[in-house]
Order: structure tokens, then sequence, then C-alpha cells
């Protein structure tokens, strides 16, 4: 027996790579550096000061580019997220100017948004998206934390079931903002791609979008960007815009791990009640079982 | 079973008037509260009871999906988001959809290697058996077009490769697959296809596991020993409390394992490219099926004719339903059995290693020395596959004319008490 268990855990440690499916792909892509998250494990929470400072850059910098259609102004002073409060969220969907209609002549008007409107893209459409970025779409950014991941190898991806380890997304998205440097010797990126050690073959079409907060010495241009203190660096931008991803992809998640808990919970006991149970009933059986 | 009479005693006048016209309440007393368990059955037999409630799970969170899915190629992605998002309690019903067919799967393969082990597929069983068979087909195809459902990447470039291997056919296979597909390609006729009979399919099952149940009340359960019952008196107990409280217990304890995913990592078992809605202009980098399918995608690519290989993926599910005929050994359970044992366990690792090939590049380098590769994936899961049909069509059949089996009790009660 004890010869078998030990070739079974051979044998699930060969198979472990198997779900690794990013493996081959990643060329010479460095993996992302683990980042603290404050949501991660069974109790994670979203941090609101910095969802809040994440909107911000992506309200500024990437809505620029990448749209995030799924979402709605409203879904911002929701439980379980920023925490904006309802008045903010009204007057920050009336900066933007929403397309509706048509009126009782017909005709397509622009009003100013309202928290029940979605968020608009920058772009009309994919081809325009193109035309505009050298002909790659910027995806769209309402659930990429979930979309995007990297392998995590064997015997890693197996631990994190027990480890809960479930932020690749987030953890791959700061990776690509602070993976722009020059590229290595030999290499050469073709005009309109850049070089960026954590995307997958390393030659991405978005330029380095912290560009338009740090000048060429990683110094921030407006030392106060954040309104809250939290000092303005490439690294803390990059943790901030990744957090609120995550939320975007995911807005139920602090309901889902503390549902998550009472449902562990109420079923222990029940299993501890239903396993003295089947005991005493067993019991009464000679010779039991 | 024959022997074994009904016991129900109507106690009220109307149940003893209902019983003279449609006797429900006996048939329902006589199969889940009076039916005689095996007293000296194992943990894994509870596996039969926690498939019953997975499929009642995904029946129940399926239709609630429903409500609020749209089977169209430009709406499902975004209204199955829509359901994460707005629905109330929408996530907890996706998520545990989706992770309730993983469980489906790991509930499902414990129970068929619980069968391989102990003999269960030997006579009387055969039907019981082969009924098995055919619902693991059906849940497979049901799983295959459930994945296609939310149209993402992997769901549409899934559903194409999956599809494709019907073209293998001579002459028959062009026009199958452009039958499937409703048209050229994959597309919103095929995504309206796969979700009616996703909704239907469930039906069927269900269908199927009451001939299953109904099989094995008429034959009654196999056990550790493999020794039949010959004493209903000694050797079983009542399904009820017996097996009711050791059933609901191991529930339990599996609804904890399935929590912990839908709660917690809750798209662990899934694949990241599947929240990248489906375009048809852009192949992912690697097509990978869900993990439950691994080990037979890997039987499909060993073979490098396309023919091939799709039949050798359907003989490696269809040489389960030969079994009963396959194994010739007198001796029913493997506990029994030295040189099975050690062969029973090298399928399992083989099936696991087939799993581990399938989801790897085929030219990925299994074995080199210095820069020549000696053994490439496909070349590993060749020598996986003769071993994974050996079993079936040597080991089984040979064993059972050489292999010294150890002594088998004379009687279950036998082997709980010991011999008098
Ligand atoms: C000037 C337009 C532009 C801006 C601004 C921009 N992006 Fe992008 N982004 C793109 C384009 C174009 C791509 C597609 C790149 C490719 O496929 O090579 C992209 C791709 C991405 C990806 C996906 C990479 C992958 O793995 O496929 C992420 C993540 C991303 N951007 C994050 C951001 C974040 C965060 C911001 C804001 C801080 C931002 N982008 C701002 C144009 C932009
Ligand atoms: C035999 C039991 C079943 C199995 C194994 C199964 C399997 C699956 C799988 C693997 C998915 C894809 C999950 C995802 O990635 O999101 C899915 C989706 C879906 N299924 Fe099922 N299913 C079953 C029963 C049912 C039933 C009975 C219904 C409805 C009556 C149903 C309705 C749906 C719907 C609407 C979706 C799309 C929503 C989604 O993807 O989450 N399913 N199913």
């Amino acid at each position: 027996m004890k010869m078998i268990s030990r070739s079974l855990i051979a044998a699930l440690a060969l198979a472990g790579a198997a779900m690794s499916p990013a493996l081959a792909a990643s060329g010479h892509t460095d993996n992302p550096p683990a980042q603290k998250w404050s949501f991660s494990g069974p109790f994670g929470t979203f941090d609101r000061a910095q969802l809040q400072r994440g909107f911000k850059v992506y309200k500024e910098v990437c809505a620029a580019c990448h749209s995030m259609k799924l979402l709605s102004f409203r879904n911002l002073s929701e439980p379980g997220g920023p925490g904006f409060t309802e008045g903010q969220v009204k007057t920050l969907a009336a900066e933007y100017k929403v397309k509706d209609g048509p009126n009782e002549s017909g005709d397509m008007f622009e009003r100013p948004g309202r928290p029940a409107d979605r968020f608009p893209a920058p772009f009309a459409n994919d081809e325009a998206a193109k035309a505009a970025n050298n002909g790659a779409v910027p995806p769209d950014f309402s659930v990429i934390a979930k979309a995007r991941t990297y392998s995590r190898g064997f015997p890693m991806w197996l631990f994190d079931i027990f480890t809960q380890y479930q932020e690749q997304g987030p953890d791959y998205i700061t990776a690509i903002l602070i993976g722009y440097e020059e590229a290595p010797k030999g290499v050469t990126v073709e005009p309109g791609l850049n070089y960026n050690k954590y995307f997958p073959g390393n030659k991405i079409a978005m330029a380095n979008p912290l560009i338009a907060l740090f000048d060429d010495n990683g110094k921030a241009q407006d030392p106060g960007f954040y309104t809250d203190g939290t000092p303005v660096t490439r690294e803390q931008v990059a943790r901030d815009v990744s957090a609120f991803l995550m939320w975007a992809a995911e807005p139920h998640m602090e309901a889902r791990k503390q549902t998550g808990a009472k449902v562990m919970i109420w079923l222990t006991i029940l299993a501890m009640l239903l396993y003295f149970s089947k005991k005493k009933i067993w019991a009464r059986l000679e010779g039991g079982h | 079973m024959s022997e074994h009479h009904s016991t129900y005693v109507p106690s009220t006048g109307i149940e003893r008037w209902l019983d003279a016209r449609l006797p429900i309440v006996r048939l329902m007393h006589d199969s889940a509260v009076s039916y005689p368990v095996p007293r000296n059955l194992n943990y894994f037999w509870t596996f039969g009871g926690i498939l019953m409630f997975v499929l009642i799970a995904q029946i129940v969170t399926g239709i609630v999906l429903v409500m609020h899915y749209t089977p169209h190629t430009s709406m499902a992605f975004d209204s199955i988001e829509g359901i994460m998002r707005d629905v109330n309690w929408g996530w907890l019903m996706r998520y545990m959809h989706a992770n309730g067919a993983s469980m489906f799967f790991v509930a499902v393969y414990i129970h068929i290697a619980r069968g391989l082990y102990y003999g269960s597929y030997k006579a009387p069983r055969e039907v019981l058996w082969i009924l098995g068979v055919i619902i693991f087909l059906v849940m497979m195809a049901t799983a295959f077009m459930g994945y296609v459902l939310p149209w993402g990447q992997m769901s549409f470039w899934g559903a194409t490769v999956i599809t494709n291997l019907f073209s293998a056919f001579p002459v028959i296979g062009e026009p199958i697959v452009t039958w499937l597909w409703g048209g050229y390609s994959v597309d919103n006729p095929t995504l309206n296809r796969f979700f009616s009979l996703h909704y239907l399919l469930p039906f069927v099952l269900l269908g199927i596991v009451v001939l299953h149940v109904w099989a094995l009340h008429h034959v009654g359960q196999n056990n550790p020993t493999g020794v039949e019952v010959k004493d209903y008196a000694k050797d079983t107990v009542p399904f009820t409390p017996f097996a009711t409280v050791k059933d609901l217990y191991a529930m339990v304890c599996f609804m904890i394992f399935f929590a912990w995913f839908v709660f917690y990592q809750p798209n662990f078992l899934g694949h990241a490219d599947n929240y990248i809605p489906a375009d048809p202009l852009k192949t992912p980098a690697h097509i990978v099926p869900e993990w439950y399918f691994l080990p037979f995608y890997g039987i499909l690519r060993a073979i490098p004719d396309k023919l091939g290989g799709v039949l050798a993926m359907f003989a490696s599910i269809g040489v389960l339903a030969f079994l009963p005929w396959l194994d010739t050994s007198k001796v029913k359970s493997g506990a029994y059995r030295p040189i099975f044992k050690i062969c029973f366990w090298v399928l399992i690792i083989v099936t696991i290693l087939l799993g581990y090939t399938g989801s790897q590049p085929t030219d990925k380098p299994v074995l080199t020395l210095g820069d020549r590769t000696v053994l490439d994936m496909v070349g590993f899961a060749q020598i996986l596959t003769v071993i994974y049909f050996a079993y079936f069509l040597v080991a089984l059949p040979l064993l059972g004319l050489f292999e010294k089996t150890k002594p088998v009790p004379a009687s279950i009660a036998d082997s709980v008490l010991g011999a008098k």
C-alpha cells in the first residue's frame, strides 16, 4: 500500500504540470512578482481607499484607450466596492456625455450621464480602436483581471488549492505596468511595439501608459496626484489600478468570501453532528463498522 | 434480491387507500427505508448518493441560470457577466454550476474506480454497469456543451476542435460536421442547438439514473469482499437509518470540498481564456479542454492519424462496457487479488499521466539525452495508451486464468465478525 501511495503521489506530481496551461506559451517571459493584496485569503476585503485611487488612475489614464462596458457608474457606490457616496457618483456620472435617444423628433442626442449608465467606451468600435493604436485593440477592462493569468508551474498550483492563491490576474497586470524596459541586445522591437519583460512574447502594442504620470527618472509629474497622502510611485499606481480592476471583474468578491465563511462553519457543524449520529447508530450493531 | 419482500405496512386509512391504487409510498419505503445494504460497505460506496446530489444541484442551478442567460453569440458572454453582477445571488448560482460540473467528474471518477477495484461490473451487475457507462458518456456530452454556452475563447475553440474530430470519418465526416454546426463554422446555430441539448440531456441523465438505481435495487449492492449476500439478517442492515446517516455524513463532507472551490477558488478549475469573449479570428496559444477530459484528449493526440485518434478515444471509454466479459476472474474483489491490485494502480497512474500529456504541447520533450529528444509528449502518450488498453484487453482476461488469489471469506458477516 505504501508503494502504491508513493507512486500515486509521483504520478500526481507529474500530472501537476498539467494544470499550467500557459507554461509552454511563455518563451522567456518572467513570472510576475507576487504582490500583497488586501483581498487575498478567505477573509480578504478590498481596501476602499486603494480602489478609489485605482479608479482615479483608470479614469485619468487607462480610460483613454480601454473600455469597461459591463460596469455602470452606480457600481462605484455599491457595497463591497470603492465606497463612493451616491452623491459623488451622481456628480461623477454627470461629467460624462452619454448618447441617448431617439427623442420625439427622432434625433439622437447627448446628455449628462446618470448613475445607471454604463461607462462610455473611448472608441466607437474595434476598427476605430485599432486605427488609433497601431492595429491593436486595447482589451475591455470589465473582466480583464480574471482573463489574464500566468503559469504557476508544478508544484505551486497544487499548493494554491490550500493557500487559496488566486491573484494571478492583478499580479500580472501590476507586472505589465512596471515591466517596460530597454529591449535586450539582439532583440529587435518593431515600430509600434514595446519591450515588456512580463508580456508573453515580450512585445506589447501598448506603450507604457504610466509615462503620463511619471518622468523618465520615474519621478511623479504631479506628487499631489493622490489626495489621500499615499506616495505617488510607479509600483503604488500599478498596484492600485490592478486592485481596482480586480474589483471590477469580481464586484461581489467580499460577499462571496463572507458567505463562504458562514457556509463553512454551518457545514462543519452539520458534518460533526452527522459523524456522531453515524457512530451512535452503527454502534447498535454487533461488530459495528 | 427477489427474496427480499416488501415490509411496508400502511398505517393510516389514506395510505391504505393510496397503496391499493398507486403503491408509491410502498416503493419509496422499500427503496429508501427497508432496502437491505451489505453491512460492510466502506466510504467509497457513498459516492452514488453524492452523484445524485450533484446532479440535482446542477439541475437546480442550471434552471435558475437559464432564466437570465441569452443564447446568442453577441449576448451570451455579457448575459453571464450580467448574472454574476446584477442577479441576486447570481454569482453563487453560476459558480456552483461551473464548479459543480467539476465536482460531478471528481465524484464519478471515484465511483468508477470503486467499481473497477471491487469488480462491481461482474455478474449479476453487467446491466447496472453498462447503464453507468452510458451515464458517463451523456455527462461528458452535457459538460462539453455547457462549457460552450458562456461563449468565451475556450468555449468557441474547444467546440471547434471537438466537433472537427468528426470530419476524420471518410465520406460522411464533412456532412456530419456541417450538420452538427448548422452551418459552415461554429456559430450562432451551433450555440443554439448546444443550449437546447444542454437543457435536455440532464433530464435524459436523470432517466438513465432511475434505470441505474432500479437495476441496483434489483441485484443489490456489491461490497468490499465481493461475496454476495447470503443471509439478509446477518449480512445486511436496513438502508434507513444505517446507510442514510452514513451517506448524509459523506455528502456533507463532499459539500465542504465543493464549497471550498465555490467560495474561495471559483476560477481555479476553469481557464482564464474563457473570460475573453469568443473571437473566431484569434486562435488561443493553447486550446486545452477542461481537466476532466484530459486523459481522453491525451489518447486522442497519441495517435498520429486523426481517424485513428478519434477511434482510440471512443474505444478508451467504450471498452469499459465490455469489462464484465473481459475480466475472467472468479474472484470479484480486488482485495483478494494480489497481481490485479498492482495492475489496477498502474491503470490509475497511467490515466493520470495521460491527463498530463493531454495538457501539454505535443512536441514538448519528456526525456532528453544531451540535446537530443529521446521521447516527446506524443511518444510518451503512445506508451501510456498501450498500457491503458493492455489493462483491459490483456491483463484482465489473462489474470483470471493465472492469478493465485487469496482466500475469500465465506460470508459478509464472517468478514466483519470473524469466522466462527
Ligand atoms: C494609448 C492607449 C492605451 C492606454 C492609455 C492604456 N492602454 Fe493598455 N493597452 C493598449 C493596447 C493597444 C493594448 C493591446 C496590447 C497588445 O495586444 O499587444 C493594451 C493592453 C493592455 C493590457 C493587456 C495585456 C495582455 O496581456 O494582453 C493590460 C492589462 C493593459 N493594457 C492595462 C492598461 C492599464 C492598467 C492602463 C492604465 C494605467 C492602460 N492599459 C492604458 C492601449 C492602451
Ligand atoms: C448533468 C448536469 C450538468 C452538467 C455536467 C453541466 C455542465 C455545465 C458546464 C461545464 C457549464 C459551463 C460553466 C461555465 O464555464 O460557466 C455549464 C453552463 C451552463 N449550464 Fe449546465 N450542466 C448541467 C446541467 C444543467 C441544467 C440542468 C441546466 C438547465 C436546466 C443547465 C444550464 C446551463 C446554463 C444556462 C449554462 C451557462 C451559464 C454558465 O456558463 O455559467 N445546466 N453547464
